[in-house]
């Protein structure tokens, strides 16, 4: 299988201080499923960052499609980011757009006819069960149904990397349930997806899920070959 | 490059039109209102000194230079004769003796002039056509019957008159110019505060793969029609004016002023100020968009 995104030894340092990540390295293979572990503060939101390219690495190097993401010229950035959906961890809509118009965007962006907008993502609000939020502006809709709309748009566009940064902090059990089977879905369309969280109960749920740990800005594992639950851990190994 | 006036609705939302005030409209309105005044000014005052222009190039004045009075006397009636008879002058008038010493007494003192001082005999004329053919055909003829006659055409720009006109068409154009400047100032600024007030939004569209491009035409459809409408407001508004003035002017009936009107080709170089603005605000927004978004990762 192919290997749709791969780093070595990247590093990256906010202004002077000490470096967030170092020498972090790791392939993701296209079309597995893939978590991202670690306590807060360890680094998860900066790698996610790099992977859909809204930070660049302060060393080391990124391959993304195939192709050097480090040097990518600025002109070729909005084709690589609509092959990637992301649920951002601070959501990121657009406040004075409906759910409907949030979710939306990516197909609009891209181009798509208005006409060959609507069904998508209508089909996208039942999935995330806001079908009777449509209009609701996102001020307006609780931190869970504002984390659904986000990652409705982070779906729709079918996209070939899912990046989803702590898509169920703010659901019930139930809800994180169901989420992560939209992901499992899209997985099992061929989308490669990795899903930052520290939520335990999730770990789980997905069998064929990779593990990748981060602890201090380093990767625990860097062949990302764990699966949970994690071999030294209590309750035993595979 | 497409500049795409008409935003889908889908696109107008992008960007919170509740937010910031329509005060791009209010402050075309006031530029296009002084730029078509500056503009009428210019255009009018260019129209009065080319008319001008028309009349001093058919004007020639016919100095008979005879000391002995009685020859010149002569010779001015058998210029004036000659003159009278050609087809080409439409006016031949011999300027009042009187009023010709009246005129030049502050250079030969208060006295009652000497009779022995030789004052020419002028003559005043109007040339049908302004051509040289045409002077030197009446220049031939007129020295033929008086040989010591000299002619002098009259040159425009000899004319106070006409080199103010020459300077408030030049400070009409500069204002024209000055304001089109001012325009794209105000248009960047209020692009780059627009930047900054949708920050995040833009930041979203970036994530979710909006080139600068689809940006910028977001920014430059609200600025093409913000100052479109603004512009047009504000053109009306002088028209109306020039219009007023206009009416003021006829009803004078002063010879110099009446110079002073619009023909249909200024008419519609007033109209398309507007537009014109429009464009130049829009390619000034797009290009500050442009410029900025290039700072964004
Ligand atoms: N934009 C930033 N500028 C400076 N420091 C940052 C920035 N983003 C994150 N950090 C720091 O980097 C470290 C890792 O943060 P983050 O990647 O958000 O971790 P996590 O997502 O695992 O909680 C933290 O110490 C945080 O303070
Ligand atoms: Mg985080």
């Amino acid at each position: 299988m192919a290997n749709i995104v791969q780093f070595e030894n990247v590093g990256l340092r906010y202004g002077t201080g000490q470096e967030t990540l170092s020498d972090v390295s790791f392939t993701l293979s296209t079309g597995a499923f893939y978590f991202l572990t670690g306590a807060s503060g360890a680094g998860k939101t900066s790698l996610l960052k790099l992977l859909y390219l809204a930070q660049r690495p302060t060393r080391g190097s990124i391959r993304l499609f195939g192709e050097d993401a480090v040097t990518l010229p600025r002109s070729r950035l909005p084709g690589f980011r609509r092959r990637i959906g992301v649920v951002f961890q601070d959501f990121r809509l657009v406040p004075h757009l409906s759910a409907y118009d949030n979710i939306a965007l990516p197909l609009r962006v891209s181009g798509v006819p208005e006409s060959d907008v609507e069904a998508p993502v209508r089909e996208m609000l039942a999935w995330v069960g806001l079908s009777d939020r449509v209009d609701a502006k996102p001020p307006t809709l609780s931190g869970g149904e504002q984390q659904r709309v986000a990652i409705a748009r982070a779906v729709i566009g079918r996209p070939e990397i899912l990046v989803a940064d702590e898509p169920t902090g703010n659901v019930d059990p139930d809800m994180a349930e169901r989420l992560l089977h939209l992901f499992d879905s899209l997985n099992r369309l061929g989308t490669t997806v990795v899903v930052a969280t520290h939520d335990f109960h999730l770990l789980g749920r997905i069998q064929k899920a990779h593990m990748m740990r981060l602890d201090h800005g380093r990767l625990l594992d860097p062949t990302g070959s764990l699966r949970f639950p994690p071999p030294n851990a209590p309750g035993g190994s595979e | 490059m497409s500049v795409k006036v008409i935003a889908t609705a889908a696109d107008r939302r992008l960007l919170d039109e509740s937010r910031g005030t329509r005060a791009m409209t209010w402050i075309m309105a006031i530029m296009l209102f002084l730029t078509v005044l500056a503009a009428a000014l210019g255009l009018g005052t260019l129209g009065a000194a080319a008319l001008l222009d028309r009349q001093l190039a058919g004007r020639l004045t016919v100095q008979i230079v005879e000391a002995v009075e009685s020859k010149r006397l002569d010779q001015t009636q058998r210029a004036l004769a000659v003159l009278r008879t050609d087809p080409v002058v439409t006016r031949a008038v011999e300027v009042d003796r009187a009023k010709l010493t009246t005129l030049l007494r502050p250079w030969l003192g208060a006295d009652e002039a000497d009779p022995d001082l030789p004052i020419p005999a002028m003559i005043d004329v109007d040339l049908r056509a302004a051509s040289d053919a045409a002077v030197a055909r009446v220049r031939d003829g007129v020295r033929a019957v008086a040989p010591s006659a000299r002619i002098d055409r009259h040159e425009s720009w000899m004319s106070p008159v006409r080199s103010f006109m020459g300077m408030v068409t030049l400070l009409a154009a500069g204002l024209v110019l000055l304001m089109a400047a001012a325009t794209a100032a105000v248009v960047i600024l209020a692009a780059r505060a627009g930047l900054e007030t949708h920050r995040d939004t833009i930041e979203v569209l970036h994530m979710l793969g909006s080139t600068d491009v689809q940006v910028a035409r977001l920014f430059q459809r609200r600025i093409a029609l913000d100052t479109l409408i603004g512009g047009v407001l504000g053109t009306i508004g002088a028209v109306g004016v020039v219009l007023l003035v206009g009416w003021q002017l006829t009803t004078l009936g002063s010879d110099l002023l009446g110079g002073l009107s619009l023909g249909t080709r200024d008419w519609v170089l007033l109209g398309a100020l507007p537009f014109a603005f429009a464009v130049l605000a829009t390619l000034a927004a797009r290009q500050a968009v442009l410029g900025a978004l290039g700072r964004y990762l």
